[in-house]
């Protein structure tokens, strides 16, 4: 076999390994409780009787490898079972259902974010590079410290104070729903998806001026300067087939990033996302909507990492072109 | 002729105490990292004398819902009438020393597994890495939510969760640099000596894995401390009425509506102390990083 | 080239005058060259010796008009065919570059761009600027790959660096230098990374290119005896200035700076061989494996290890010489035979072994950098065996410390000093001292000496054998330089591949008749002979 293909297979498998790793640790959560989670729930005062009423009404009787089978088979298949809040008797709200509309939501989001924060922090953070130690690189490095260490929290309410309070631009409250048309969409989420795109552009900067550095510190750059080759050709030629893999890690990280820090900005905006959806549903500890959200944040999270890590192997020449 | 002697470029550096030479790097420092510095250490004050610098006590009610700055209030009352000034110098105090114990606990957990498991390798290390990786694999402030949905939200659930998550991180760094330093052949021969685990640990590893230990110290402490205060802010961290930063801005949020910027105040506090920590890590990075290249 | 030894004629083509060159430590600007001439001529090829930090490289790159990150020229002229290079913008120096100066780096493997075929590496100046057209260029290529004598020179090119051998990558790097038929090649160290018998076939090859094309070199080496096979003029480098300066025979013949007579100490030293039969280490049968293995490092090694004296081990990398340290001491536990030592069997694993045991055998490793612990005085660091094997304590402790520090000709000053504040040479005999302070029957020297600069090996020798004078201490020696086995053994072991292929008296291995490889190994050795290398290619052909 290929050895490009087996590197890829191999990372696969350990991706699909690590996602069933993950959903073991999310399911397992649940039984790591002292006295379970019924109990816990119930109050210390809950009879016995309660308790095994709570639990049989949840399933929670049942083995807990059955209900993992049963949960993960099910998951797969995008069934996440019952949402515990607003179960009454015979109406049920599935989990899935009520997740949906608000993945959309966040993607959307996330999507806005990226558009704007990829391009422009790679091309900031390559500028940076090329002229290290500039004034430039100079600023660009306390701006984005300084970015960085700040509360996403903080840049939201800055932001909403200004352009939303003060200039009334646009709207503090991003209420979207399904009936709101794709622009009145974008100009309600515009705050938010600018919170998380400032957030992203530091940390991506630096990483990416930190990696083109690392990439032009080799031998081989040093080596085509002196063979009189051009400045852009150096950069073209010689750094660029070698730095796919460095830019594809840095991309994936933040999107990463960019993933998990949309639950803050979500519920600072009030927009109706899966990650406002998961601090509510934690609040009132309606447990298989958390673990749903939990699942599919971690999944996110392998996935882009999967495929930094994909892109590397198939753009790396010692793979591609074996002994 | 002795050619031992040292060559007029590569001259041999004079010995300086230690005393010496902290003086003579403070010297250099830059002024980022001198503003990052007094800033620490006013917050540091703020927080260990906070009893006696705060004009009323942590949750005393003195006056009504959201007054504005007053001589009484100095920066006005917060939702239920209390004091934001003096909230903001007890929360210093709250806010800081959770996620001070939090970043101990996970170095202390992470740091003693990581050094171990490049000491020993084998199975051990084996182990506890894929255990590590598993959980790398789901970020930080996602798990944290999930568990606190299990166990409850309380300070101690907060600190413990988050400091085992952490470690995890913790841990893959101090590996990272124990395997560097395992791998010398000081180890080695402190190996073939006979000497036993504990010398090899804290006589020859430890000592020479501390410098990047304390700035990624620096690092997961405003990383736990951002955590920690996005867990509030949400509602599902530091509970009221303790006076917390982060909730202190969730508690205060309907103010910005109105065009009052007073839950900025917490939010702009843990941002200051963040920024600081990070200014004197970037030094301490490029202190560090620079002896490296020149020797 | 070196076979005349006239002065050579031509045009001058560099010119370089009163050249400061600063770089940049501990945030100070200090001086790296401290003002050097140098005139080169055309067709001519100067030999750039000195050891680490005399700036030969530095000044190498100066000559094309570069200078590295964290270097300035400050002051002085370099005049390339009438262009001066410190004034000249960066485009007009890009345009000479590969083109009319080339340069060959020492890792080869670094410096090819590991995303492209070789050939359009090599080929890759010429084309752009618009010397040759490419189909033109690339012929041109794989006649010059024909003429380095590369394997398969019409289709190495279609390769990418990784799947070509180190030898075969820099005769790659020199036929992409010589593309342009430049006036000038910089060679960089370009063997000092090679096994030394892969370097002979490089060597070669460089020196015939150059001669072809009438080129004139600067080649940059720390070894004597390589320059003096490729150079006709040398130009001795210390700290920054030039200690001397003369034509190849006339240097080899009488350097007349005392620094240039003390670069080939080592190969003047010898120690005269004392057989003995009372062996006190016995490696008998030995295989290892690394990884739980399926490729054996060790096959079958047997040596004898006699009391009071000195094995040679030499061999080169992949040998197995190294291995054989780890598995007497006990790190690589042998998978088959065993290793007795004063007639008793060693325990194969280093957990298994009494503290008496250990004690009798210490070890000294290549770079005192890593195996001093930098956080440690030297208090610590010699007072810890004596603490550790002896139970010295307190003042018992320090006056111990103060003995062995004489014995390695320090003084007691050097007691509370950390490595950091050592030259590489004290360090080393702050190692040595370290290993004596256990009062050890053997000591494994692992290349010790290779690090060092050459006067400073030659005291590490001679200390080494003025301590088993004093001690009777038996040395394992393992190194892949023949000058420093021809010091100091009595016996020499060879390895090659993981087996052990001639062991026995010095004077009987490094004399004919030899085993095949022995002989490859020996005669691959450059001597201080400007015509070894013509001679010994000559030896070769004519047994083919």
């Amino acid at each position: 076999m290929h050895p490009v293909l087996k590197t890829v297979l191999q990372r696969l498998g350990l991706g699909l390994l690590t996602l069933l790793a993950v959903s073991i640790i999310i399911f397992s959560s649940l039984q790591m409780l002292p006295g379970g989670y019924a109990q816990n729930i119930l109050g210390q005062g809950a009879t016995p009787e309660t308790v095994k009423n709570f639990n049989h009404e949840l399933g929670l009787d049942r083995p807990a490898v059955v209900r993992y089978v049963e949960w993960i088979s099910n998951a797969v298949q995008g069934d996440f079972g019952n949402s515990y809040s607003g179960t009454t008797g015979t109406i049920k709200r599935s989990v899935s259902g009520i997740i949906a509309p608000r993945l959309y939501n966040t993607f959307f989001l996330a999507a806005m974010a990226a558009i704007v924060a990829v391009p422009l922090s790679l091309f900031l953070g390559v500028l940076a590079a090329l002229y290290r130690n500039s004034w430039y690189d100079r600023i660009v490095n306390s701006v984005t410290l300084t970015t960085i260490a700040m509360p996403e929290f903080f840049i939201a309410y800055i932001l909403m104070f200004f352009f939303a309070v003060k200039y009334r631009w646009f709207y503090s409250l991003s209420t979207v729903s399904e009936s709101t048309t794709f622009w009145e969409h974008v100009s309600r989420a515009t705050l938010p998806a600018l919170t998380m795109t400032l957030v992203i552009i530091a940390h991506m900067m630096r990483m990416t001026r930190a990696s083109i550095i690392n990439l032009l510190a080799s031998p081989y750059i040093e080596m085509a300067q002196l063979k009189g080759v051009s400045k852009s050709q150096v950069i073209l030629r010689h750094a660029l087939p070698n730095a796919w893999a460095p830019i594809a890690t840095v991309i994936a990280f933040n999107l990463a990033y960019l993933v998990v820090g949309v639950v803050v900005v979500e519920v600072v905006y009030v927009y109706p996302g899966i990650g406002q959806m998961m601090v509510d549903a934690v609040s009132s500890r309606d447990m298989p909507v958390v673990q749903a959200c939990a699942l599919i944040f971690a999944a996110t999270y392998i996935l882009l990492n999967l495929l930094a890590d994909i892109v590397s192997i198939t753009t790396n020449p010692r793979l591609l072109h074996p002994k | 002729m002795s050619t031992d002697t040292p060559a007029p470029l590569r001259n041999i550096k004079a010995r300086r105490t230690t005393v010496q030479n902290i003086v003579r790097n403070l010297k250099t420092a830059p002024i980022s990292a001198w503003f990052g510095m007094i800033v620490i250490f006013i917050y540091a004050f703020f927080a260990i004398f906070a009893p006696w610098l705060a004009p009323h006590s942590e949750n005393e009610i003195i006056g009504k819902a959201y007054e504005h700055g007053s001589s009484i209030a100095l920066l006005g009352t917060d939702q239920i009438g209390r004091d934001l000034y003096s909230r903001l110098i007890y929360g210093a105090r709250n806010t800081i020393g959770i996620a001070v114990i939090t970043t101990l606990v996970s170095f202390l957990v992470g740091g003693s597994l990581g050094v171990l498991a490049a000491l020993k390798r084998g199975w051990l290390d084996q182990g506890v890495s894929r255990v590590v990786d598993a959980f790398l694999a789901i970020p930080v402030l996602i798990f944290a939510l999930m568990m606190l949905a299990v166990v409850g939200k309380s300070i101690v659930n907060l600190i413990i969760i988050l400091a085992l998550l952490d470690a995890t991180r913790v841990f893959r760094l101090s590996r990272a640099v124990a395997l560097n330093a395992v791998v010398m052949d000081y180890v080695e021969s402190a190996k073939l000596r006979g000497e036993g685990m504990g010398w090899i640990v804290f006589k020859e590893i430890v000592p020479n894995i501390l410098p990047p230990l304390i700035t990624e110290f620096g690092l997961r402490f405003c990383f736990v401390f951002l955590t920690i205060s996005a867990l509030s802010f949400l509602g599902v961290g530091v509970q009221p009425p303790t006076a917390d930063w982060g909730s202190m801005v969730a508690e205060n949020k309907t103010l910005i509506t109105f065009g009052n910027p007073a839950p900025l105040y917490p939010a702009a506090a843990i941002a200051l102390l963040t920024v600081a920590v990070n200014f004197v890590v970037d030094w301490f990075l490029h202190k560090t990083s620079g002896l490296r290249d020149g020797k | 080239m070196a076979s005349d030894n006239k002065r050579v004629k031509g045009d001058v083509l560099l010119e370089i005058k009163n050249l400061v060159i600063d770089g940049k430590s501990d945030d100070e600007w200090k001086p790296i060259i401290r003002g050097i001439d140098l005139t080169l001529r055309r067709g001519e090829v100067l030999g750039l010796i000195g050891e680490s930090g005399a700036g030969k490289s530095t000044l190498g790159l100066a000559a094309m008009g570069y200078a590295r990150g964290g270097c300035r020229i400050t002051s002085g002229s370099i005049n390339f065919g009438g262009m001066d290079l410190v004034a000249a913008s960066e485009e007009q120096r890009r345009s000479l570059w590969g083109s009319r100066i080339a340069y060959v780096a020492q890792s080869a493997a670094a410096s090819f761009n590991p995303a492209h075929h070789i050939i359009d590496q090599t080929i890759e100046t010429a084309v752009s600027h618009n010397i040759m057209t490419r189909d033109k260029a690339e012929a041109d290529a794989r006649d010059l790959y024909k003429r380095l004598q590369l394997p398969d020179p019409d289709t190495i090119g279609l390769r990418f660096p990784h799947q070509v051998s180190g030898g075969q990558l820099q005769r790659a790097m020199t036929a992409m230098a010589m593309s342009c038929r430049p006036d000038l090649i910089i060679f960089d160290e370009p063997t000092t990374a090679l096994d030394v018998t892969t370097q002979v076939e490089v060597l070669a090859a460089m020196r015939d290119i150059v001669v072809q094309f009438n080129t004139a070199a600067i080649y940059i080496t720390h070894d004597l005896a390589v320059v003096a096979q490729m150079a006709h003029r040398i130009l001795v480098l210390r700290y920054g200035n030039l200690v001397e300066e003369a034509p190849t025979r006339e240097m080899l013949k009488q350097p007349t700076q005392e620094y240039t007579k003390s670069l080939w100490a080592v190969r003047k030293l010898q120690k005269l061989e004392s057989p003995s039969d009372d062996i006190i280490l016995n490696i008998d049968a030995v295989d290892a494996t690394y990884g739980g293995g399926t490729s054996k490092v060790l096959d079958n090694v047997s040596v004898r290890v006699p009391r009071g004296r000195t094995v040679a081990v030499v061999g080169e990398s992949g040998s197995g010489k190294s291995t054989l340290a780890r598995a007497i001491t006990g790190l690589l536990p042998p998978s088959k035979g065993t290793i007795s030592f004063n007639g008793k069997a060693l325990p194969a694993a280093l957990a298994n072994r009494d503290r008496d045991t250990l004690r009798r055998i210490q070890m000294i490793y290549q770079s005192a950098d890593t195996a001093l612990n930098p956080r440690q005085t030297v208090r610590d660091i010699i007072g810890r065996p004596l603490e550790f094997y002896l139970g010295l304590k307190g003042a018992t402790n320090d006056r111990r410390v103060v003995q062995l520090l004489e014995s390695i000709e320090l003084d007691e000053s050097y007691i509370d000093r950390f490595p950091s504040e050592m030259s590489g040479g004290q360090k080393q005999r702050i190692s040595i001292a370290r290993a004596l302070a256990a009062e050890p029957e053997v000591i494994i020297c692992d290349e010790v000496t290779s690090a060092l600069d050459q006067i400073v090996q030659e005291e590490i020798l001679q200390l080494l054998m003025k301590l088993q004078k004093e001690t009777n201490v038996t040395y394992l020696f393992i190194t892949h330089d023949i000058a420093t086995v021809r010091a100091i053994s009595d016996e020499i072991v060879v390895m090659h591949r993981g087996k052990v292929v001639q062991q026995g008296a010095k004077s009987k291995v490094l004399n004919p008749p030899y085993p095949a490889y022995t002989e490859l190994l020996l005669s691959s050795v450059p001597q201080m002979d400007p015509d070894w290398l013509t001679g010994l290619l000559a030896k070769r052909s004519a047994k083919h």
